[in-house]
């Protein structure tokens, strides 16, 4: 299955990165090979096998429900390009 | 007056213990070398300050006869993908450019405890996605090494650790940290003559790493000799309630447990990993590298990984998909570059800053990795891709029923000039087609070098083992290491 210039754009929206026309239309035939040659994986049998979710086997810890962070504010927002307040500042969101 | 950059971490170690020489002395000459060696472009910044802070501590204990620490005196290279506070982390991107850190990496921390100094941080492939090193925001790496006859084109470290490959075989550090999801320590040490491990999943931290695709990305070490990567691992390795996939066991000792006797260890060869057409000078050095465990008393048995040639694609499922969902968080928001275009609202702001701050290798894998997750495609690629994973990692454990470890090339070539493979993503991603499946498997994985090619490049070997079993690739790779002989350094042109 082959995707096309607008099947690339609708990614790209998805992925939240804008794209020119011709940055697009440069994908096309860049994600198609890429992704012709991964659907090789389809002619696999995998009857029967449980899709992998942990690759060592770990189990999942619980920890004390204890605080153990914070009063860091100003270190948090150290590197934010934009801090006001001592909050995060983002363009307008509600009119 | 031996050149103090030519000593290996052991060696530094012990030589300064000794009162051989200063940490101060050995932290200058490394420094010296760092700022002689701006056209190898393997540092994205320098910090030797850092390293001459540390080396004062380590002299200063010394002379108070204070306990000195494993890594007293040895100085490093941190790879650029290590949050490291107060010191610029940029995972060698845009997006990230001016990014400093107020917290430190549980790795780079334990390294820094250890009394080891800083050089600097090291370029690499932008967010770890590469394999040449040329996808770095801040400019390719270039490799020390040169094909014979007088030809001066610049040859790729490898990557994604490049500057970490490219600053060891250039003396320009005595070891270095890298990282590897599909490959990164193991195909740059292949390419540049050094050695490097890949532990197994879940023995490094992952805390303060910036990250490409969890499942896969594991920390290591690289150096020149196996010695020096076993002692830089005991420190970084260990268990940390940071990361939910730590493995709260303890850190063997493994240079105490080093040893070339591989007498009662079975070596597979895995048959799937010559395939014909196979580069015939990588074929030789690999029916050499089985001699050399022979001679080391190893028997040795022909295994098979049935699925072996599904492991690539199958990575450029997984990889991509988690990359998407990793690098969701640069949104222009809490850190990283922030592109406004006037009158844009949020998800605008998102778009532009994205399209701004990833190079094109990074948007492609972002690309991918949301279209196999998306809406009615997700079981046809990513499930069936995590079945395939698993497939993959019992290839491993049913050839672990019949041997210890198994030895394969690194790389299915050596390094190869720069810009020859960049047209053709495709045939970039192929660099990593012996180096992925251990990745899949969360397995230990080391590159040793195994002699040089017909144009005096290095080539690889790999040896892979069980999960947990370092002990035996570091013994595996120290055997090879003793019979190899391996003492070609590339020529100082730089």
């Amino acid at each position: 299955m082959s995707i096309d210039l607008q099947t690339v754009k609708k990614i790209a929206s998805l992925s939240r990165i804008s794209v020119t026309d011709a940055e697009a239309e440069a994908m096309v035939p860049e994600l198609n090979n890429i992704l012709g040659w991964v659907e090789q994986l389809g002619e696999v049998d995998v009857t029967g096998v449980e899709p992998m979710t942990a690759v060592i086997p770990n189990h999942q810890r619980l920890r004390e429900d204890a605080v153990t962070d914070g009063n860091v504010r100003d270190r948090v927002l150290a590197n934010a390009p934009q801090a006001e307040h001592g909050f995060f500042a983002v363009p307008k969101v509600i009119e | 007056m031996t050149d103090l950059t030519d000593l290996t971490v052991a060696d530094i170690r012990d030589g300064f213990r000794a009162g051989d020489f200063s940490a101060r002395e050995v932290a200058e000459a490394f420094n010296a070398n760092v700022a002689g060696a701006k056209a190898l472009n393997a540092f994205i910044v320098e910090t030797p300050e850092k390293a001459l802070e540390a080396a004062d501590a380590a002299d200063k204990a010394k002379a108070a006869g204070e306990p000195l620490k494993p890594l007293s005196g040895v100085p490093i290279g941190m790879k650029d993908l290590f949050c490291t506070e107060g010191v610029q982390t940029t995972a060698a991107s845009h997006m990230l450019e001016g990014f400093t850190p107020t917290y430190e990496s549980t790795v780079s921390k334990k390294l820094w405890d250890a009394g080891a100094g800083m050089l600097g941080k090291l370029n690499l492939d932008q967010f770890a996605m590469g394999s040449s090193n040329e996808t770095s925001y801040f400019g390719n790496v270039i490799s020390p090494w040169r094909r014979g006859d007088g030809d001066t084109a610049a040859l790729a470290p490898g990557g994604s650790s490049g500057g970490s490959s490219s600053a060891i075989a250039a003396r320009l550090c005595p070891a270095a940290t890298g990282t590897d999801t599909g490959g990164s320590i193991r195909q740059p040490a292949a390419f540049t003559g050094i050695s490097g491990i890949k532990p197994t999943y879940g023995r490094c931290s992952r805390w303060g790493i910036v990250a490409f695709a969890s499942s896969l990305d594991q920390a290591g070490p690289m150096a020149r000799t196996v010695r020096d990567n076993a002692i830089l691992l005991e420190t970084m390795a260990g268990f940390d309630p940071k990361d939910s996939t730590s493995l709260d066991l303890a850190v063997p000792q493994w240079e105490a447990g080093l040893s070339s006797n591989l007498k009662g260890k079975t070596v597979g060869i895995p048959k799937e990993y010559r395939p014909d057409g196979l580069n015939a000078e990588i074929s030789a050095m690999w029916d050499r590298g089985i001699d050399w465990l022979k001679d080391a008393g190893a028997e040795v048995v022909e295994v098979s990984l049935p699925h072996t040639r599904y492991a690539l694609p199958t990575y450029y499922i997984i990889a991509p998909a988690e990359a998407s969902s990793n690098l969701a968080r640069y949104d222009g928001v809490r850190y990283g570059q922030r592109d406004l275009p006037d009158g844009a609202g949020l998800q605008d702001m998102y778009a532009a800053t994205r399209a701004l701050g990833f190079g094109p290798e990074v948007k492609r894998r972002i690309m991918i990795g949301t279209y196999v997750l998306s809406a009615g495609f997700y079981d046809a690629y990513y499930t069936q891709a995590q079945k395939v994973r698993a497939l993959i990692a019992r290839d491993f454990e049913q050839a672990f029923e019949k041997c210890d470890l198994l030895l394969t090339p690194t790389a299915p070539s050596a390094s190869f000039a720069l810009g020859e493979k960049q047209a053709d993503p495709l045939a970039m991603y192929l660099n990593d087609v012996f180096t992925v499946p251990a990745s899949l498997a969360g397995l230990p994985a080391m590159a040793v070098p195994g002699g040089l090619d017909g144009q005096g490049l290095p080539l690889g070997l790999q040896i892979i083992g069980r999960a947990l079993d370092e002990q035996t690739v570091l013994n595996a790779g120290l055997a090879i290491e003793e019979r190899a002989g391996f003492t070609a350094r590339p020529g100082k042109w730089w």
